[in-house]
């Protein structure tokens, strides 16, 4: 009687899904159970089968698995056998479930639901930037700083240093990085003044090269670009920083400008780049680095402001809509962060489960 | 179509991308690992033409006897001696594994370690209170300072755990609303190029 009740007590409830959001090539199996086991052992069969195979053995702590590698499409039934010392309790089989392939990633529903709201809002504003509306941008300090402190190194007689960050260019903080190269190629083109880019990616410098060059040929410069000014230096980071802060203890550039993604070197450039007297302007949207370049920089564009800075400096119509479409979006993100608050004081599970699903 | 077929490919791969990002399923899964397998492919192809700008610029240095160019002969027959080893003997063999660990790491490193000077000088500087953020920020870096070492604790035994909540909650929130900012820009970047809005990475800024 005493070892009915036992085992009674160490019942398995074995539980077998299609696993959710994947590529149909997995089972999952939760179990439950009261008693305490040294292990599991995992027993498969396909409906076309009489016999289980032991597929695994998880530890006794487990309550889940997944079955991978599986045939999309065909039956199979599972049994768990839980293990302790000589004993061991068997399931009943659980089954038949398939694995079936997902065209839609449930779970990134509200993620897509963003990106379409935000895509319209965006494509909204653009259409009325192209019908000649009037669009506010709030005023960014450290863009405006950037012609001036380029007509400072063309006084001084000094270079102009540019420096896109570490990474290459299917980050888009480079792609975002090349944008302002172009407008700050223009206006150095523009004043005859040496522009000096390394880059640490060969393919950033190539594409650099490219910019820098269309911009000067658009402002009828195109004698003044020099390829050897654009150059790669090393795919090392902190080879890479070296080499940067060896050009600007020669060269002395007048200004030095950071735009990009940056790791640890950021302080390294910015502090030197400070002994030098020359005067800096950051910007990147890695929250890490963002309070160094704060500190030892003249002007620091934080976050967004380094996506938003080429259409802000174009002042094309079109860029600018989609600038204001961002703000909007960021309007919304604020008023459903609030809901968010209220939700979660108020313990609304809808609205916080709306969120808890995104991946 | 020097421009239109940049674009379409930008467009297609970038729209295709995003797309498979939101179907689990295996062909598109593959497709798109295959796309930045692609990428790669490239990316290694352009480390050769890396080398060659180096050399090449080096190399004309030495030739015109410009500024420092005796910098430009070290950095060349370094080039050449890790070149040589690893072509030699792979990037396992003995000689490039003497010549990594005992030039490039110990370099690295002392580049690295210059960053805590930096951060005090730059700490320095930015820790004046010369105004009521500044002087906030002040009062927190000192408290996150004294909290982090075993004076804090010494001093008062909730110390840490101040800390821990200066950390975990204003710095955090702060942070998260950068974070949000940055996601915004750059969907909004992204649909620019996407759209070909922004096209000044090509090198033409103007449609």
């Amino acid at each position: 009687m005493l070892f009915l009740l036992l085992v009674l007590g160490m019942d398995i409830q074995l539980e077998v899904f299609d696993t959710p959001n994947d590529d149909g090539s997995s089972i999952t199996l939760k179990w439950q159970t009261a008693g305490h086991f040294q292990s599991f052992e995992i027993y498969r069969r396909a409906a076309n089968s009489n016999d289980f195979e032991k597929i695994a053995e998880v530890a006794g702590s487990d309550r889940e698995y997944q079955d991978l590698d599986l045939n999309s499409g065909v039956f199979y039934y599972y049994q768990i056998a839980g293990k302790k010392d000589t004993l061991k309790i068997l399931s009943q089989p659980a089954g038949p479930v398939r694995a079936v392939v997902q065209y839609f990633h449930t779970a990134r529903l509200p993620m897509a639901v963003c990106i379409v709201f935000l895509f319209s809002v965006i494509i909204f504003y653009i259409r009325r930037a192209r019908k000649r509306q009037k669009l506010f941008i709030r005023k960014i300090s450290a863009l405006n700083a950037i012609e001036e402190a380029i007509g400072r190194a063309t006084e001084m007689g000094k270079p102009v240093l540019y420096v896109p960050g570490i990474m290459d260019i299917d980050d888009p903080q480079t792609i975002a990085s090349m944008s302002i190269l172009a407008r700050v190629a223009e206006k150095t083109a523009e004043y005859g003044t040496p522009l000096y880019v390394p880059t640490s990616r060969s393919m950033a410098m190539t594409m650099a090269q490219q910019v820098v060059k269309e911009a000067a040929t658009r402002v009828g410069r195109p004698d003044w670009y020099n390829p050897d000014n654009i150059r790669y230096i090393t795919d090392d980071q902190f080879a890479y920083v070296s080499a940067v802060d060896g050009i600007m203890v020669r060269e002395k550039p007048a200004t030095n400008l950071y735009l990009g993604t940056f790791y640890a070197e950021s302080l390294i450039l910015a502090e030197t780049g400070h002994s030098t007297g020359a005067v800096q302007i950051a910007g990147t949207a890695m929250p890490d680095q963002l309070p160094f370049f704060v500190a030892a920089c003249d002007y620091t564009l934080l976050g967004e402001e380094l996506y938003a800075a080429s259409a802000y400096l174009s002042q094309e119509p079109v860029q600018l809509g989609s600038l204001k479409g961002q703000d909007f979006g960021k309007f919304i993100f604020i008023v459903v962060i609030i809901i968010g608050v209220i939700s979660q004081l108020l313990d609304w599970q809808f609205f916080i489960n709306l969120f808890n699903t995104v991946e | 179509m020097k421009v239109i077929l940049p674009l379409l490919i930008v467009f297609v791969c970038g729209f295709y991308m995003l797309i498979t990002f939101f179907i689990p399923a295996k062909f598109a899964q593959s497709s798109a690992q295959m796309l930045q397998l692609w990428y790669q492919g490239v990316a290694a192809f352009f480390v050769f033409i890396g080398i060659f700008n180096l050399i090449k610029i080096n190399v004309d240095r030495i030739q015109r006897r410009l500024k420092d160019w005796e910098y430009s002969i070290i950095l060349l027959s370094f080039l050449g001696i890790m070149l040589g080893a690893g072509f030699i003997g792979g990037r396992d063999s003995r000689l490039f594994l003497y010549l990594f660990e005992n030039f490039q790491v110990p370099l690295g490193a002392t580049m690295f370690s210059l960053l805590a000077f930096f951060v005090a000088s730059a700490s320095f500087r930015a820790f004046r209170a010369k105004t009521p953020e500044a002087t906030l920020l002040l009062i927190a870096a000192v408290l996150v300072m004294i909290g982090r070492i075993p004076l804090g604790y010494l001093l008062w035994h909730k110390f840490p755990d101040l800390v821990e909540w200066i950390m975990r909650v204003p710095n955090t929130a702060a942070k998260r609303g950068i974070l949000f900012g940055i996601d915004l820009g750059l969907l909004s970047m992204a649909l620019r190029v996407l759209l070909g809005i922004e096209r000044s990475y090509m090198g033409g800024g103007e449609k």
